[in-house]
């Protein structure tokens, strides 16, 4: 059955690939088509709320590439972490656009849903038995955080996804899965050195991004009993021995460990060299396997309820001064809203941002000098609901409030109306735990389903 | 002097999960990386990035031409005082320090 090939389509779906790179993967006859659905890179949104962060129609557009490539080659396609986040409901949704396309294209499919989202009583379980730990750093975990979360999810990994496999299923859709088990799973099923199918998955978990082309998506990694070849299908697309190398870096706090269900890889020993011009071959990477088997948990829990209001100030004196405003500003609010609307400050989080002074870095910007104008972002975070009414109480002042006593009253430039902009629910990650099963299967479910 | 951005062929910066920032250095080729691995310490990017020692992770590889800093967020990502999602504006630090 070695050497084993898996055609990776792109990083991730949703962000588009090179049609003609696929087609090239689909000649070069792969074992198995994997994609990755989701990550935790833009944010707690996603699994807060359990939405996707893709618009469904994108989607589609390119699911429905996959599975006319699919059919072709006749083997199983994969996605992993289904709607950005991989909880069961977005697995569900993935379901409800493969059934549509299955429709569509006319074609008779076999699916598998492996369900990856965690009740909260079994977590709270988990917890009393001492079965969970905290990675570093990690929020202080008791009864009141679980209760709290909105979604809790384990990463599978490939044994989760191998069990999918040997159901015989064409199409296999997955919860949240650490990007790289999807493509590891059948190399490993099938004896390729451990060590390299890891790595050889965490080199293209990103797609070409392992290449000197990254946007065009497609690549082909082959394993085998001693190491893995890389290689991307865009014929503008090239992978170097530093190319490959480099991905290991990448989002990587360890350049050398990876840490996966059930062990993890070290390519501390690992050699890369060019076989021609597009092609790298990497062998060495040590697989380690723990004693006891674990997954990681992400959770996401509400944060608050959040408004904006963004004001612009051109005058010169208040950009020179306006630290000093938004301070003066911001105490007299506090007292206002406490006042008026008898809320104390520990009921909300009231904050100034200035864009074009130190906006994205705070504290840490090194290079302040006084621009021609200034952006005052102002966010109010509260426990519920009554952001509104605050940032509908701080409206005049924004607009009005004055530097010193004795001066003319300022009006400074609102952009929008309305004002405040509602961003409704904030949610905020919770989790960074791992998790101990007996079983790989214990805390994942698989259901199957034919179109 | 030249900025460390001016020194070295790239610095990019980005998050490690939602609870840490890894820092690439990319040297471009083994005499500035061997110049930086020497004269860039610890102690200028703990100031810099307001962490303490104990925090930072450095990683020299030589294979690559690569100095790499890995350390946990102050604040964890998309949290509401969080200022960059994916913290790949911190790069910007250490591309302007002196060196």
């Amino acid at each position: 059955m070695i050497p084993i090939k898996v055609l990776v389509p792109s990083g991730v779906l949703g962000l588009g690939f090179d049609l003609e790179a696929l087609n090239n993967g689909v000649k070069n006859n792969p074992d198995i088509i994997s994609i990755d659905g989701g990550s935790t890179d833009s944010g707690p949104y996603s699994l807060g709320s359990g939405k996707s962060k893709y618009s469904r129609a994108a989607i589609k557009a390119e699911w429905k590439s996959l599975m006319i490539a699919r059919e072709k080659v006749n083997v199983p396609l994969v996605i992993g972490s289904c709607g950005t986040c991989g909880t069961n409901g977005m697995v569900d949704w993935m379901e409800n656009i493969t059934i549509e396309l299955a429709e569509e294209l006319n074609q008779k499919i076999k699916i598998a849903k492996l369900y990856c989202q965690q009740e909260k009583n079994f977590i709270k379980k988990k917890f009393q038995l001492s079965k969970i730990f905290p990675l570093n750093p990690a929020p202080m975990l008791n009864d009141q955080l679980i209760e709290e979360m909105t979604n809790i999810v384990a990463l599978a990994g490939a044994e989760q996804i191998q069990e999918c496999i040997n159901t015989g299923a064409e199409i296999i859709l997955a919860g949240r899965t650490t990007d790289t088990a999807i493509i590891s799973a059948l190399p490993l099923m099938k004896g390729a050195d451990p060590g390299s199918s890891w790595h050889g998955a965490k080199v293209v978990e990103c797609g070409a991004l392992c290449s000197t082309n990254p946007t065009s998506g497609v690549v082909m990694v082959e394993f085998d009993k001693t190491g893995f070849t890389v290689e991307p299908m865009s014929k503008n697309a090239f992978c170097t021995s530093e190319t490959v190398a480099a991905h290991m870096l990448y989002e990587n706090a360890d350049p050398y460990i990876l840490h996966e269900p059930g062990g993890y890889m070290d390519v501390t020993y690992s050699n890369y060299y060019n076989i021609d011009k597009k092609k790298v071959r990497v062998e060495g990477a040590k697989w380690h396997s723990s004693k006891q088997y674990s997954v990681k948990l992400e959770g996401a829990k509400i944060s608050g309820y959040q408004s904006s209001l963004l004001v612009l100030l051109r005058d010169k004196k208040y950009v020179e001064n306006v630290k000093k405003w938004t301070d003066k500003l911001s105490k007299f609010l506090k007292k206002e809203i406490n006042d008026r609307m008898d809320i104390d400050t520990s009921e909300y989080s009231l904050e100034f941002r200035h864009i074009g002074l130190n906006s994205t870095l705070g504290e840490l910007e090194k290079n302040i000098r006084i621009p021609v104008e200034v952006g005052v972002l102002c966010l109010i975070t509260s426990k519920n609901q009554i952001s509104t009414e605050i940032a509908k109480l701080i409206n005049p002042f924004l607009l009005h409030f004055p530097l010193s006593l004795n001066e003319e009253l300022p009006t400074f430039a609102f952009p929008f109306s309305p004002v405040h902009s509602d961003r409704g629910c904030v949610y905020g990650f919770a989790l960074n735990h791992i998790l101990e099963l007996d079983n790989p299967m214990d805390a994942f479910q698989i259901e199957i389903s034919e179109v | 002097m030249l900025t460390l951005g001016e020194k070295v062929r790239k610095i990019r910066s980005k998050n490690a999960g939602p609870f840490w920032i890894t820092i690439d250095i990319f040297c471009g080729n083994k005499k500035t990386y061997k110049e930086v691995c020497n004269k860039l310490k610890n102690s200028e990017i703990i100031n810099l990035l307001m962490i303490s020692e104990q925090q930072l992770k450095r990683f020299e590889i030589d294979d690559l031409n690569v100095i790499k800093f890995s350390f946990p967020r102050k604040i964890i990502q998309g949290d509401i005082f969080d200022r960059d999602m994916h913290g790949a504006q911190l790069a910007v630090l250490l591309s302007e320090m002196k060196f």
